[in-house]
């Protein structure tokens, strides 16, 4: 008889070995059959574990995803894909520049957020994580503004409080960032619960990593959206890492994270995070069953996380220096770009002056950003600030240690 | 004016809201069809629909985040916990999400929840059913904390709680549902209707958030205290035959120091009563507060009655419950100290 023996989730290679991607199971692209939106979920439990692909070798778009977006929506979308990508690079330096704390890129997600973001309705209310940056550029919020919460400025939508990368939005409708992974996730079905309860047809979409999929409230979310049905996208970003730590600790060695969906009795799809068209063809088909009353969708996006986690981060300490080039799914910005390029609708000459443009826009607005102070420079936001919203109205405790403050102030 | 007991009180609160304000939602554990545990919830579902009224999962944090998001999207949900003992599963979305939603969005974002949950001993309810942990929620900044002792405040305070757009921990002493207990568990009990908070009123009304209420005025000492031990503290004071001054908390947070300080200056001795555990419990800022403000007419150390540092047990209870004789002997202490 052998003995039970502890399990311990392998990663596809370390520091120095050949990336082995082999554990990925991969489509080709066009051959995931489309279910109508009202299908029973019992009936569709094969879509969570085949990967939907539009994009095929060639740069054409095939199959019964297509979303047959018209390419004018393609070329928004890759100026949105550029602009997060130019901002995340800027971003990045600042921070290696000292002028701002921290940042966190989402190089190689920007299909996901950008994508998604175009295939919902402005007024479907947003729970991203810390990496969907992509959203604020559809939704159209100007990158000063973000710019000015990176550095805690006078501008800062967050007024000193939160971390770089915390953002929100409420005219936009894309809620507030938190610290507490996943707990977006299951505030998320309360905000469509409410929207059911008051019979209006819009949704929730949130987002987390595959890491975060881990915590107690993932559970809460899924069985809360499978209870209520409620009028929700759960989106899980499976960018095969957690930091360090690999997709396999987090439970995807042995199934897909899409694959909780039907554990849930929920819809559960597995997409090409890559693939522009394929994420938002599932988006808008994830979107119309749960406006239309057929319940929540769980999405998983196989992508990969091509740069550091955060700036606090060094990957090559964990994982080979050459994992992103040789990621089987590319790059999503690449993958649309030669799309439209196959279309006949753009050229090389007219992305490079795309990017170009990209870069300036987000220079300009560092340049005009830093004029409103950053985290040491004047102007600098009054801590007195530090006191307010803490309730709605100040209570006399606080009001105590405001003044408290302004007297060490007036002395120091 | 009708007689109500506690549970009574509290259904009519949240009776009136589901009436008054279409956005106001119940949901909970058993809430729904059933009416709830102990029967606060009673009827209600019959009466607003499923929609309003709604039983959820057994999943605590599942249960705030779900009324967190419905905040977000202009509901007012007042959501139960069935025991305080249970609501550490939703620890960390109302301490890292209610609390601080409105301070790190700047105020763009708020969620008005109310979370309903039955506290405190004195039922036999051992480890899981017994527990008072206000002071872990005192502790944490953005959340208001309430307690009721009567079934008047508890209607009043919780239409406040439910009006109020800050997020409200209501904790409901279940020892006092039905009736007031002074401590002693071998009296038959008393029901609600022999004491004058019983009288409620039937319409809407509320009693202020962050004002705590002098029970009785004295001229000895004053006995600061809250919940279940209002009534023990009321009956210790009167077998001593001590004019103690006795101040009902009602609200942790924000907390009323004037009430506080203007009375322990006029009595110049104090005792803090509550039934959760001392060693970093709400009484130590109470304490401090007094101490700090009321140093010059303090007459003797202020003293600190309260349950054990030790988890709730089920067969020692009346060795656990900090009832009458152990408030006497602080009394005693108190008033015997020579400055």
């Amino acid at each position: 008889m052998r003995p039970s023996r502890l399990h311990i989730p392998k990663y596809h290679a370390g520091p120095g070995e050949t990336p082995d991607f082999s554990y990925l199971e991969l489509s080709p692209a066009g051959a995931v059959a489309r279910p109508d939106i009202n299908t029973r979920v019992r009936d569709m439990n094969g879509l969570a574990f085949q990967l939907v692909r539009v994009l095929d070798d060639d740069h054409e778009a095939v199959g019964p995803w297509n979303p047959h977006l018209e390419p004018a929506d393609l070329q928004v979308g890759l100026r949105h894909m550029v602009l997060t990508r130019a901002f995340d690079d800027r971003m990045q330096r600042m921070q290696r520049s000292g002028k701002i704390t921290f940042y966190m890129r989402s190089l190689g997600e920007e299909a996901i957020s950008v994508s998604q973001g175009m295939a919902l309705r402005p007024t479907d209310m947003l729970f991203p994580a810390y990496r969907q940056q992509g959203l604020y550029m559809v939704r159209g919020r100007p990158v000063v503004d973000l710019m000015c919460q990176l550095l805690s400025n006078t501008r800062d939508m967050c007024k000193g409080r939160q971390l770089p990368v915390m953002y929100h939005w409420r005219d936009g409708n894309i809620f507030s960032i938190s610290g507490n992974l996943t707990t977006q996730f299951p505030q998320a079905v309360g905000w469509a619960m409410a929207a059911a309860i008051k019979g209006t047809d819009d949704i929730a979409a949130t987002w987390i990593g595959e890491g975060s999929s881990a915590e107690a409230d993932f559970h809460h979310a899924m069985l809360f959206a499978s209870v209520y049905e409620a009028p929700v996208i759960l989106n899980v970003v499976n960018n095969q890492w957690a930091i360090s730590t690999f997709q396999g600790f987090a439970g995807g060695e042995h199934r897909s994270f899409a694959a909780r969906g039907p554990g849930f009795g929920m819809a559960g799809l597995r997409v090409d995070g890559n693939d522009f068209l394929a994420v938002h063809a599932v988006t808008q088909w994830a979107a119309e069953r749960a406006r239309t009353g057929h319940g929540p969708t769980i999405i998983e996006h196989v992508t990969y996380r091509g740069a550091a986690h955060s700036t606090s981060d060094d990957p090559s300490r964990y994982r080979p220096k050459d994992d992103y080039e040789r990621w089987p799914l590319g790059d999503p910005v690449e993958r649309l770009k030669d799309h439209l390029i196959a279309l006949g609708e753009w050229s090389q000459e007219r992305h490079a002056a795309l990017v170009k443009e990209m870069e300036e826009h987000v220079l300009a607005s560092w340049k005009e950003a830093v004029t409103y102070g950053t985290l040491t420079e004047s102007p600098r936001l009054d801590p007195h600030l530090m006191f307010e919203d803490v309730f709605k109205e100040m209570p006399e405790h606080l009001k105590k240690q405001d003044e408290q403050l302004r007297d060490e102030r007036k002395r120091g | 004016m009708a007689q109500m007991n506690m549970i009574q009180a509290l259904n009519s609160a949240m009776d009136i809201m589901l009436g008054r304000d279409p956005n106001v939602i119940v949901l909970g554990e058993d809430v729904g069809f059933f009416g709830g545990v102990f029967r606060v919830t009673d009827g209600l579902q019959r009466k607003y629909g499923a929609h309003r009224v709604i039983d959820t999962p057994i999943a605590e944090g599942g249960i705030v985040a779900s009324a967190i998001g419905m905040g977000v999207n202009g509901l007012r949900p007042v959501a139960e916990i069935q025991f305080a003992d249970y609501i550490y599963p939703a620890y960390d979305q109302i301490v890292s999400e209610l609390a601080r939603l409105r301070y790190r969005s700047a105020g763009e974002f708020f969620a008005p929840v109310t979370i309903r949950t039955p506290c405190g001993g004195g039922i036999r309810g051992g480890q899981t059913h017994s527990q008072s942990p206000e002071g872990v929620f005192a502790h944490v900044s953005g959340l208001k904390v309430v307690m009721p002792a009567n079934p008047y405040d508890a209607k009043g305070l919780l239409i406040s709680s439910i009006e109020d757009d800050d997020p409200v921990i209501f904790f409901e002493p279940k020892r006092i549902y039905n009736g007031p207990f002074d401590g002693d568990p071998n009296k038959p009990a008393v029901p609600w209707s022999t004491h004058p908070k019983g009288d409620v009123p039937e319409g809407y009304y509320t009693v202020p958030i962050g004002k705590c209420e002098v029970v009785r005025e004295g001229s000895d000492v004053t006995l600061v205290t809250y919940g279940t031990m209002v009534h023990v503290c009321e009956a210790a004071a009167q077998g001593m035959g001590v004019d103690a001054e006795i101040i009902d908390v009602r609200t942790m947070v924000p907390l009323d120091v004037d009430t506080l300080v203007t009375s322990v200056k006029k009595t110049g001795r104090c005792v803090i009563a509550h039934e959760a555990t001392r060693f970093g419990g709400y009484g130590g800022e109470l304490s401090a507060t007094i101490q700090e403000e009321c140093f010059w007419h303090l007459e003797a150390p202020i003293q600190r009655v309260t349950g054990w540092d030790t988890p709730y047990p089920h067969a020692f209870e009346w060795e656990y419950f900090p009832g009458q004789a152990r408030v006497a002997m602080a009394l005693q202490s108190v008033m015997e100290a020579d400055a």
